[in-house]
């Protein structure tokens, strides 16, 4: 390719919009999903699910359902590995996993899994469920954060906290999370005004369009294979191994295509009762959940409850910040305040501020990991009571967010000094977008807000295999929940020269590369990414050899360019480009076949802010709302594939419109989740989004060859706070509780007015 | 599980008196299908009434009034030109029910037996004084709509018994309906509350009136008191605050989750008033699209 074709940033492929390489399978329907596969001889898994939100399991009796014909095998807990510690109150995040897969000797929240069958057919497997008797004792249950840290709520389970809480705390609280520095007090002593105020969130549910599923065979040999919808199969193979008591290098585990995972899908809750059934049963077993099972028993985000005290100067500039953040996770251990008090005011460059974290069990679902995790609810929190200081103050809400900002080298709420960051960058961005200058309608409230996340680097290996045609294959182990293989794709095609179309990028199984870790902290771009651009110059180093040999040259003298090796300079000797294909067409004769790997634990990731701006109306009889417009700024480092940028950068701000707006756990007195369907979880509708609108700010990230920063999870920070700040102005009403559904909003227009 | 697929209701009320356990009857199947599959019904006894003559017609009678098949889909209704220029109110109830392909299957005789208190054509049904022809192993009998729902998935149907027709009563003249339901999203969901107002005028003054609130207690109600509001006036706005009041007055809601009783009590009289609005202005001959939500 001539050099005039590059594009004015230095690259070629990079920055350029492809068609994605499994767009074609997905929309003709030949991608094959988690319950797409089958088995010579499967039989269909159903699983027993709680009633109670808390029961002692007093007695199982499956002999009735285990004498029908149909049924090949019933698992209990009983038929878990015995290598794994029983005894409650142990650390250890295997024990956990066991006891959410299939309940012990408590079911410690409505949906929790007793008992699982596998049967001829789906329909005898969930009749022969109907004739499994279970005795429980219903204990008394808490499912709301504040009510579980009361000192006579009751306890989930006694000696499940750490060594971070404190004495004197309810049994419930398990982990306590604190960081600063500066003194506070001193800091709200200088400001102007302080404002202090109460905010909580509910949990939510990430919402993917594919269940959980999946296609297990373990034979006595203690081999298995397992094929399932998930972000990650290694972490999947391990804790199944794990947990079925095998060695981990026995199962093999291939990753489906994925119907969203949002986070999700980082953990397993079926594959090891899969395992045990087929184990028992001695043949394939798949096993299927349905949407009521998803929202029942899998892991939506934590519920929060937040108490927040800024201080802020007549001119906006800030003076202290606290707050504190009630994480309600589940039955478990493993809800993020930590991440939720340390993401609360990163955006800023605070002298004095401090965040305190309490992780809280509860009688619900233990959560999982969702766009973020705890880092959209710190915004909300935080940014409303940001809006409404300057709203009291008279200032506008980017010049004090400018006035603020955290920048290169400023010391982080949370500890480190920020490295090269775009916060500045996206706010300028904000300020010049003609959004924010745009009219409003009268009934219409306009709301800004930053958000931050971390991101992450985490375990990677890649491979890179060239064919005799010049043609190469990237096996990565990083499921693509975002549009990865395309990304990877047009990386490896920047380093090799070659065309995008020549590149096929699969998803590894566990057997055939190296470990990964899951697909999650907007991880997969940066380190797969990375991984693949060092395992294409793993590969291009041995075409150069290559050439080198060939022309008889050192291979110092050799440099790679435009997918062909050239003499470094005029010193190394005249000789003709030497294109790729034509290296890989002798490379059996010459040395054998090229590949590259490359296997990392890259660690310069790269924190990334973003600034939404949304537009809001407000219906004061109804209490409805609607956004009408939305801006999406958010720094990318280096956006490898625009489109897959933007889109997730619409998806965040889509998915925080249903969290902010309607989305919610209801759970009964009872302690029974009222709404485990998509009628009455009100995720929103094409018809409920406006057009959401996307700036890509570049900043790069000198962690990443090519300057990628993750654009997965901070794209979810921002929603919930600019449209809580939209919304408020509309009605004229500061919103303080989420979901911000009609029926709090008219109250809160009545208490107002 | 027994399936049946009678020539006749006659046949069709035959086989379900003599039936045993549950028995569910089979048109559209937006209902019967998915509590099946959900493992909520299991019907021992299932009765595909939809290959009976005349379950998929749209017929006008000669006095002007209509006769709809009880296998009759939403879209079908929606696309019959004629059908929507008498009763659009009636038609765009129905026509907010779930999704475009559940508009291909789901009928007004359905969802009046399913029997939900927020189902959406039944507001706008009970407003137009539409009445049922009900087939029983004894015969016929004509019930009015509003005596089918007994309660939350109860009906007034004796075992036995299948609603074989729904009647329309003749528009006549200066006269137009409407309905409106309050959902928090733009479509695809349950009403919170749900309001139908059917009226008649001379000149600019409301003759007579019918107005019907879903959603808001165990059955949809006929609410006199606030068909009394508004007849006599012209829609003015005294008129319309005691249209508000009234039907805020008759609701007898519960808090669950789609929505409080505070709210379900308050919108109810807002939504009033706009349905009122919109019936007035087709009853004066405008002529006003069906809302999505």
């Amino acid at each position: 390719m001539a050099l005039d074709d590059r594009k004015s940033d230095g690259f070629t492929f990079v920055g350029t919009r492809p068609n994605r390489p499994d767009g074609l399978d997905k929309v003709t329907g030949r991608a094959r999903f988690g319950a797409d596969a089958s088995a010579p001889g499967m039989l269909h898994g159903a699983i027993l699910r709680s009633p109670h939100a808390h029961a002692r399991i007093l007695r199982i009796d499956t002999s009735k359902a285990e004498a029908l014909k149909d049924v090949k095998a019933v698992v209990t807990r009983a038929d878990f590995s015995d290598k794994v510690e029983f005894a409650p109150g142990l650390e250890g995040d295997f024990w956990n996993i066991l006891e959410n897969v299939m309940a012990g000797d408590k079911a410690l929240y409505d949906g929790h899994a007793v008992a699982a069958v596998a049967a001829t057919s789906a329909l005898a497997a969930r009749d022969a469920l109907k004739l499994i008797e279970v005795e429980y004792e219903v204990l008394p249950h808490v499912t709301d954060v504040d009510k579980a840290m009361l000192m006579d709520a009751p306890v989930i389970r006694q000696g499940a906290a750490d060594y971070s809480v404190p004495e004197g705390m309810h049994p419930n609280v398990v982990r306590k999370h604190e960081s600063g520095h500066g003194d506070v007090e001193a800091g709200f002593a200088e400001a102007d005004l302080v404002i202090e105020d109460h905010f909580t969130t509910e949990a939510t549910h990430q919402g993917y369009i594919e269940p959980h599923a999946c296609l297990a065979t373990l034979g006595a040999d203690g081999k298995g294979e397992l094929w399932c919808c998930t972000q990650g199969h290694w972490i999947v193979q391990k804790t199944c191994a794990a947990l079925l008591g095998i060695e981990t290098a026995n199962l093999r585990v291939t990753a489906s295509e994925i119907g969203g995972g949002f986070g999700g899908k980082t953990t397993v809750f079926i594959e090891p009762v899969a395992l045990a059934l087929s184990r028992k049963a001695n043949k394939p077993v798949k096993l299927v959940m349905s949407r009521s099972e998803v929202f029942r028993a899998t892991g939506p985000t934590a519920s929060a409850s937040m108490d927040i005290k800024i201080g802020m100067k007549k001119d906006g500039t800030l003076t202290a910040a606290q707050g504190t953040f009630r994480l309600q996770g589940g039955a478990f251990p493993g809800g993020p305040a930590d991440f939720t008090a340390m993401c609360a005011f990163a955006p800023y460059n605070l002298p004095h501020v401090r965040q305190v974290g309490y992780d809280v069990m509860t009688n619900r679902p233990k959560q999982a990991a969702y766009r973020a995790p705890g880092s959209p609810m710190a915004a909300f929190a935080v940014e409303s009571v940001i809006d409404e200081l300057c709203n009291q103050l008279g200032l506008d809400p980017i010049e004090v967010r400018l006035k603020n900002a955290s920048r290169e080298g400023t010391k982080a709420s949370y500890g480190p000094r920020f490295q090269r960051i775009g916060l500045v960058e996206t706010l300028e961005a904000a300020k010049a977008h003609p959004h924010y200058t745009a009219p409003l309608k009268p009934g219409q409230g306009r709301g800004i807000s930053c958000g931050f996340w971390f991101n992450h680097g985490g375990e990677t290996s890649v491979s890179l295999a060239l064919s005799e045609d010049g043609s190469a294959q990237v096996m990565v182990g990083t499921p693509d929940i975002g549009g990865s293989r395309a990304s990877m794709a047009l990386m490896a095609a920047e380093v090799l020269g070659i065309p995008y179309e020549n590149i096929r990028v699969t998803i590894a199984d566990t057997a055939t590369l190296g470990y990964n870790d899951v697909s999650h902290g907007s991880r997969v771009t940066y380190a797969s990414g990375l991984a693949t651009i060092k395992a294409a110059r793993h590969a291009v180093e041995k075409l150069c050899e290559r050439a080198a040999k060939k022309w008889g040259i050192p291979v110092d003298a050799v440099k790679w360019e435009n997918g062909c090796a050239v003499p470094s300079g005029p010193n190394a000797g005249e000789f003709d480009p030497l294109p790729l294909a034509d290296i890989t067409a002798d490379m059996g004769r010459t040395g054998g076949p090229i590949s590259g790997h490359f296997e990392a634990t890259p660690e310069g990731a790269g924190v990334s802010f973003a600034t939404h701006i949304v537009d809001a109306e407000v219906d004061p009889e109804t209490g409805k709302t609607k956004v009408v417009r939305y801006t999406v700024v958010q720094d990318a480092g280096k956006a490898i594939h625009p489109t897959y940028v933007e889109g997730q950068f619409q998806g965040g701000a889509a998915q925080g419109i249903g969290w902010a707006l309607n989305e919610e756990y209801i759970y009964g007195a009872d302690g029974r989740l009222q709404n485990s369907v998509f009628l009455d979880y009100r995720i929103p509708v094409a018809s409920d989004l406006p057009m959401i609108d996307t700036v890509i700010v570049e900043v790069p990230n000198p962690g990443h060859p090519f300057g990628v920063r993750g654009v997965g999870e901070t794209s979810i920070c921002p929603p919930l706070a600019a449209i809580a700040n939209a919304v408020s102005a509309a009605a004229g009403a500061r919103m303080r509780q989420l979901p911000m559904s009609p029926p709090r909003i008219l109250a809160a227009l009545k208490a107002d007015g | 599980m027994q399936y049946h697929s009678p020539e006749s209701f006659a046949q069709a009320a035959r086989l379900a008196a003599e039936a045993e356990g549950v028995t569910r009857f089979l048109a559209g199947g937006t209902d019967v299908l998915v509590q099946l599959r959900a493992d909520i019904v299991t019907p021992d006894t299932l009765i595909d009434i939809k290959k009976i003559p005349g379950t998929h017609d749209i017929t006008r009678n000669g006095d002007g009034s209509w006769t709809l098949g009880v296998a009759v889909p939403g879209a079908e209704l929606g696309e019959h030109a004629g059908l929507v220029a008498d009763w659009p109110g009636v038609v765009e109830a129905m026509n907010l029910v779930g999704s475009t392909q559940v508009q291909g299957r789901a009928t007004l005789t359905g969802n009046l037996c399913n029997g939900s208190p927020a189902a959406d054509s039944v507001p706008a049904m009970v407003a137009a004084s539409m009445t049922a022809t009900v087939t029983g192993p004894d015969g016929e009998r004509v019930v009015a709509v509003e005596d089918i729902p007994t309660g939350p998935g109860r009906t007034s149907l004796a075992r036995g018994e299948v609603i074989s027709a729904l009647h329309i009563p003749a528009r006549g003249e200066n006269a137009g309906d409407a309905y409106l339901r309050f959902i928090p999203r733009s479509e695809m969901d349950i009403a919170v509350v749900g309001c139908a107002v059917n009226l008649r005028l001379d000149g600019d003054t409301i003759t007579e009136a019918r107005v019907s609130l879903g959603a808001v207690a165990p059955t949809v109600l006929l609410v006199g008191d606030a068909a009394a509001a508004i007849i006599g006036s012209t829609l003015d706005d005294a008129a319309l605050d005691r249209l508000a009041a009234a039907a805020s007055a008759a609701c007898k809601p519960i808090d669950d989750k789609r929505g409080t009783i505070a709210f379900r009590t308050e919108v109810a009289g807002v939504l009033a008033k706009r349905v009122a609005r919109i019936a007035y202005a087709r009853a004066k001959g405008e002529i006003i699209k069906g809302h999505h939500g």
